[in-house]
């Protein structure tokens, strides 16, 4: 029977609006929503139907009999796995406090879900994978406005100048703002893009700056040197929200273009050129701060320099600037229910909220629970949950990792795939693909918000279960039914609808629910309560910095350099793949099985080195080392050696992936401990590699 | 008669391989042909910018074509509105029609051992929709344009 339901796709994080067909349970048609997109979906949509018919996917609950890594599983019945983790929890509860369960998670709009979950067992620790992406942006963000990363929105379409510090969109795929920035460029609009290498985001560009690795924050001081200059800013914003701005004119003064295109290796004419179109363009300028900026040591202070930017154009809350996303209570409508705990009144283990004061409390820090982990400080962590989560492919140093995660008597991983973690878990709970199942409503926020929720297109192919009824069936054995007290997802989401007086029918016609038919807009005088920082205005010099002994305007440090042989590790997206979780999807392994090394002309000059010589990739203390083809051009800075993320696994059963391509993660030994002190993200840019010509190139045959 | 083509927007694309994807998921096809694809020239500087050219190309439904007379079963077919297909029920996958055609367009699916080629989804067509390349580019770049006698 044909059939087709409006769903969101679920291969990246973006979760694009998608319509699906089917017949006799077969997955035969995927599309972006078309009252949406326009039925634009992007390679890895499409490439959904592969990951549900792809057998190389845990097929059932797997409990580890080998050694931790050793691959070797026996498959078991859900109550049994289940059962075996619930009883573990239990013992360790008893034994340890219930605080000695961290559950990690990779975020989204379901990860209340999960936080109630860990919260209603007792423990404070749950966790997300922010720290190796927005954390830096998140807390710049906090720290000017009051509002996190995601208390603005972006009006690219009505933009004038669209400004990128190395956020490849066009890589990464939002596909509703790629139209919008696409719309903007032919309706004659500019993009500038900042970068260490050539993308296809920068090749879209009118103007690029391929700067130096570590540099961002040096042209973003120069860009507000020159901008202040020139009077390029809404005095009367300034005046009105925001506080600081003396501070900075002072601080700013020895950060000259003249000086920033030195420290970028840019050329100072072309800074300026900029400047010129900023003043012609703003206030319809936007600074993009940043989506993952856990790459250097002073990504938190770029971010904050983007925001500064934003700023001083005053283009907050303006048709083409940032906008404040708006929910159901801007449109004075009662919001949906969602399942939520409170949080049990415990120190994190991870030290945020008592050890470091100035970050998010939300799902603090991940990588700071591995050396406390060791320590057992302040107490001991038994247990670790990671959902939809991979650690090792997501924060650098895997191996030692592995020495936090041995202190552990249980590590669980809950996944539609394998991961690098889950391999070496103790028990693999199998997630439904995003096709085969349902999952609970959640509000967009936006200028026109909506309700939306992921209908199953298919029936579960394998013995696989919802996020939701893993979840719920943890809950029942571990006497946690008051928090999660629903059996079905429709009872679930009648719950989640009641207050909103929708039903699910509501939902049939276009996939989701609309809770205004025009943009909402607030009134731009009327922005006082906006900003959440403890004195209510934009500040440019943070109250809550100033408290943690950090400072708001940091001076630049330069980057280091690299010693000889040796290059700075980047690495980045590409449109084909989503980080670790596709490079063994069927149809996307085709298009790209393995990753490359990109390396600067002059550099591989003087190593030997053409494009398509294998090349060898070691890190700084020769424990990893992974050997792929040479990808030589000029289009990358000559201190750089690029490789997209997501490659190098070492999973056996995802045969199309195993041991292709070279792993960044891997390669940044000892980096785990290399952090934004003021951001709390990840530095995975600060990390140094050996490049030389393998000598698997091979001229000779031995053999017969 | 050459009644539609596709034609790319390079101002648009943005080469994400989508539209490879779209395709082959649409036809079914395992691993190995492509019925499309995109590419991009090496970067190069145009006034300061690292810039690259993008094509698309796909079967190109010629109007006299020549892979349709040398097909030794006539499973190669042409319809009145120009688009050239393959009748797979005929094909015996000798893959004459490649050697025939100037771009090698034609390939073979090795799950059937048969012939198969862009057929501009004359299904989905005559269904009034568009092709899945067309239908589904991520950033509506690629359209069907319908050609107009004067």
């Amino acid at each position: 029977m044909k059939q087709s339901v409006y769903s969101m796709c679920g291969m990246c994080t973006v979760r694009c609006p998608i319509r699906v067909e089917s017949e006799d349970n077969q997955v035969t048609w995927i599309e972006g929503n078309p009252h949406l997109l326009g039925g634009a979906l992007c390679a890895k949509g499409t490439a959904g139907v592969a990951l549900v018919n792809d057998s190389q996917r845990p097929q059932s609950p797997l409990i580890r009999v080998g050694a931790r890594g050793a691959g070797r599983w026996r498959e078991a019945g859900w109550d049994e796995a289940l059962d075996y983790i619930a009883a573990k929890l239990k013992t360790i509860k008893q034994t340890h406090g219930p605080e000695s369960v961290v559950l990690s998670s990779r975020g989204g709009p379901w990860q209340g879900m999960y936080k109630a979950f860990i919260h209603a067992f007792g423990s404070p620790n749950y966790t997300n994978h922010d720290c190796t992406c927005g954390r830096n942006t998140h807390h710049a963000s906090l720290s000017i406005n009051g509002v996190g990363r995601k208390g603005f929105g972006y009006d690219i379409r009505n933009a004038r100048h669209l400004v990128l510090f190395g956020r490849d969109m066009f890589s990464a795929l939002r596909i509703a703002e790629n139209h919008q920035t696409l719309d903007m460029l032919d309706k004659g609009g500019r993009l500038t893009y900042v970068d260490v290498r050539q993308t296809m985001t920068g090749a879209k560009a009118s103007r690029f700056f391929q700067i130096r690795p570590g540099t961002d924050y040096a042209l973003a001081l120069g860009l507000i040197h020159e901008v202040i200059k020139r009077g390029y800013y809404d005095q009367d914003f300034l005046d009105r929200y925001v506080s600081g701005f003396d501070e900075l004119c002072s601080f700013i003064e020895a950060y000259t273009p003249a000086w920033a295109a030195k420290e970028c290796n840019i050329r100072e004419k072309e800074l300026l050129a900029f400047v010129d179109e900023i003043g012609e363009d703003r206030p319809g300028v936007i600074f993009h701060p940043g989506w993952n900026l856990a790459r250097y040591r002073d990504s938190f202070y770029a971010s904050r320099a983007m925001h500064i930017l934003n700023v001083l154009m005053g283009n907050i809350e303006l048709k083409g600037g940032l906008f404040i996303p708006k929910g159901a209570a801007d449109c004075g409508l009662p919001g949906i229910r969602s399942i939520d705990c409170a949080k049990p009144d415990i120190k994190r283990g991870d030290g945020v909220g008592w050890q470091y004061t100035h970050f998010d409390k939300g799902p603090g820090l991940a990588h700071l629970f591995f050396n406390n982990m060791l320590k057992e400080d302040p107490y001991p962590i038994k247990a670790w949950i990671a959902m939809r989560h991979d650690p090792f492919s997501g924060m650098p140093d895997p191996q030692q990792q592995k020495l936090a995660f041995d202190k552990c008597e249980l590590l669980v991983s809950i996944d539609t795939n394998y991961s690098e973690y889950g391999w070496y878990s103790d028990v693999i709970l199998p997630e439904s693909t995003y096709l085969e199942r349902d999952t609970p409503i959640v509000q967009q926020k936006g200028l026109k918000p909506r309700l939306a929720v992921r209908r199953k297109a298919v029936e579960p192919r394998y013995d696989t279960r919802a996020s939701w009824e893993i979840f719920t069936g943890l809950a029942h054995r571990l006497g946690l039914e008051a928090t999660f007290p629903f059996t079905t997802i429709e009872e679930l989401w009648a719950w989640q609808l009641e207050p909103t007086g929708h039903t699910m029918a509501d939902f049939e016609e276009k996939g989701f629910v609309e809770l205004i038919d025009q943009p909402l807009w607030h009134d731009r005088d009327q922005l006082d309560s906006t900003f959440k920082t403890p004195s209510g205005r934009i500040e440019l010099v943070s109250e809550k910095l100033t408290k943690a002994g950090l400072p708001s305007l940091k001076p630049f440090e330069k980057p280091e350099a690299a010693e000889k042989g040796m290059f700075r590790l980047i690495y980045g997206k590409v449109a084909v793949h989503t980080q670790g979780h596709t490079t063994n999807n069927p149809m996307l392994s085709e298009l790209m099985p393995t990753n490359t090394a990109w390396i600067n002309t002059k550099q591989a000059k003087k190593l030997g080195i053409q494009t398509g010589d294998q090349v060898e990739l070691s890190s700084a203390d020769h424990s990893y080392n992974a050997t792929v083809a040479a990808q030589v051009t000029d289009h990358v800075h000559p201190e750089a050696v690029f490789t997209v993320h997501g490659f190098g696994k070492e999973i056996p059963r995802q045969r199309r992936s195993f041991l292709a391509g070279v792993s960044d993660q891997k390669l940044m030994v000892g980096a785990l401990d290399d952090w934004d002190q003021a951001g709390g993200g990840i530095s995975l840019c600060e990390v140094f590699v050996h490049v030389k010509k393998s000598i698997r190139n091979t001229t000779r045959r031995a053999e017969l | 008669m050459k009644k539609y083509m596709i034609h790319l927007n390079s101002r648009r694309c943005i080469a994400c391989h989508g539209c490879e994807v779209h395709c082959k998921a649409n036809k079914n096809l395992p691993v190995g042909p492509f019925l499309c694809t995109v590419s991009c020239t090496p970067l190069k500087k145009v006034g300061g910018i690292p810039k690259t050219e993008i094509t698309f190309s796909a079967c190109r439904h010629c109007e006299d074509p020549l892979c349709v007379p040398v097909c030794p079963t006539d499973a190669m077919l042409q319809r009145r509105d120009g688009i050239v297909y393959i009748d797979q029920e005929k094909c015996i996958g000798c893959m004459a029609c490649t050697s025939a055609c100037p771009w090698e367009i034609p390939v073979q699916n090795p799950d059937t051992g048969k012939a198969v080629k862009c057929d501009l989804c004359m299904d989905r067509l005559d269904a009034g929709l568009k092709p899945a390349c067309v239908a589904k580019c991520t950033t509506h770049a690629l359209k069907l344009v319908t050609l107009q006698s004067t």
